[in-house]
């Protein structure tokens, strides 16, 4: 791999097996140690593969888009409101909702390492983690838009949260026009991890038709 | 420390690459690898900023030659060989050679839920009052500490303004070497684009960190 590209594909293909190897021969040896409990180590993967996840976020943010009180409370104080659907804890112990509007738009990164909110959007993405999106977020991230495939206008002012502590941040996007009348339900279907994280959009209506 | 880690602003990496429909693991080795890094940390007894140090405390070339969880592996390593968890000659062996070393807790399946959700809250009793409020100019101070940090190169020597007040939290600069919480004053301190980047920034642009008041002073 170019030095600064954690790309996956390219990278871990030729290390794989010395790493896979190192890996579980480190298991073998903490475990008969007894330092850790493998089935602890299954259900620490279940829970990030199967229970936290965007949908989390995505709920919070339909609950945003269809209740103003709940709005309000997310946007004052997020940690509690967003317990109150019941996601808190690891990497989410303090978070802070922004609102994009149609004059701002907000985008997270952690330029240091890869803090991410956990409780309401999973694990981060290889490329959230990677070199280019940490050096250019806060430099040019409307050209990080422009690699997300989409272009902000010129007039919309750009707002970069560098996660620098232990404060988490959860994009609040625009509702998508078209949707009056549509349930919490059916607008949780439209809000995708990135327009979470401020590199994407929510789908339009006519996208889940 | 002034790491290969801290890339804010760095040119030389190119193109974000989203990956479509990416899975949340792209091989065994890296679900073991990020849950023995949870667990471990419970009988290792270490806190989020040593293992933030562990990890980034290393030349360049091994930083950006390594995957995530290859850096969160040789973090994890690092950590335990410094406490005398393991040794250099069990990792080269794989197999382990000495005997186990007591530890007070290990985290069995049936405390994972509350280890989860309890989490690693880092907000404390302040011992005295903030000393900037919303709205002061401060600059984020030109250092260069030769251990753990969390003020980014990008910001230091700036100006920006207070916009929140974000309670006293865990010092990382203290919690990382061992020293202590020493809980501090957080602020997200905002930025403009042309401040950090000069005349060819981005004029719509503004840039926050979250930093902690030893971070920052008056103008």
């Amino acid at each position: 791999m170019t030095s600064a590209d954690h790309d996956h594909g390219e990278h871990d293909h030729s290390e794989l097996s010395e790493t896979e190897l190192r890996v579980r021969a480190l298991e073998s040896i903490l475990t008969e140690k007894g330092y850790v409990d493998p089935a602890a180590l299954d259900l620490l993967i279940e829970t990030y593969e199967t229970r936290v996840g965007p949908r989390n976020g995505a709920r919070v943010v339909a609950r945003a888009w269809t209740d103003p009180a709940y709005r309000a409370r997310l946007l004052k104080d997020a940690t509690p409101a967003i317990a109150e659907l019941g996601y808190a804890g690891r990497q989410g112990e303090h978070i802070v909702a922004v609102a994009n509007t149609a004059a701002l738009h907000n985008m997270v990164v952690c330029t240091l390492c890869s803090c991410y909110p956990w409780p309401v959007l999973g694990l981060p993405p290889v490329w959230y983690k990677s070199a280019p999106y940490r050096s250019k977020a806060v430099k040019d991230p409307r050209g990080v838009l422009r690699d997300f495939g989409f272009e902000l206008p010129a007039a919309t002012e750009i707002r970069v949260w560098d996660s620098t502590a232990e404060i988490r941040y959860l994009v609040l996007p625009l509702r998508p026009g078209g949707t009056e009348g549509w349930s919490e339900q059916r607008v949780a279907g439209l809000v995708t991890r990135d327009s979470m994280i401020g590199t994407g959009l929510p789908k339009a209506p006519h996208e889940v038709a | 420390m002034d790491g290969a880690h801290d890339m804010g602003g760095a040119a030389w990496s190119g193109a974000v690459k989203p990956e479509p429909d990416e899975p949340i693991f792209h091989a065994e080795w890296e679900r073991r690898a990020f849950a023995l890094t949870l667990a471990m940390a419970m009988p290792g007894g270490w806190n989020i900023d040593m293992s933030r140090f562990a990890r980034e405390d290393r030349p360049p070339e091994d930083y950006l030659g390594k995957s995530y969880y290859q850096i969160w592996l040789a973090g994890l390593e690092r950590l335990m060989l410094e406490r005398g968890l393991i040794a250099a000659d069990e990792i080269k062996a794989g197999a382990p050679l000495h005997p186990a070393k007591p530890v007070e807790k290990i985290l069995r399946p049936e405390g994972v839920a509350a280890m989860l959700h309890r989490g690693g809250p880092t907000e404390r009793d302040a011992a005295r009052p903030a000393v900037f409020t919303a709205g002061d100019r401060v600059r984020a101070k030109m250092i260069h500490p030769s251990s753990h940090t969390r003020l980014p190169r990008y910001v230091r020597g700036h100006i920006g303004s207070v916009e929140r007040v974000l309670g006293c939290h865990v010092f990382p600069d203290s919690n990382a070497t061992g020293a202590g919480e020493n809980p501090q004053w957080l602020y997200t301190v905002t930025f403009e684009g042309r401040e950090l980047w000069g005349e060819a920034s981005d004029p719509g642009l503004k840039v926050s960190v979250d930093a902690w008041e030893p971070y920052l002073e008056h103008l």
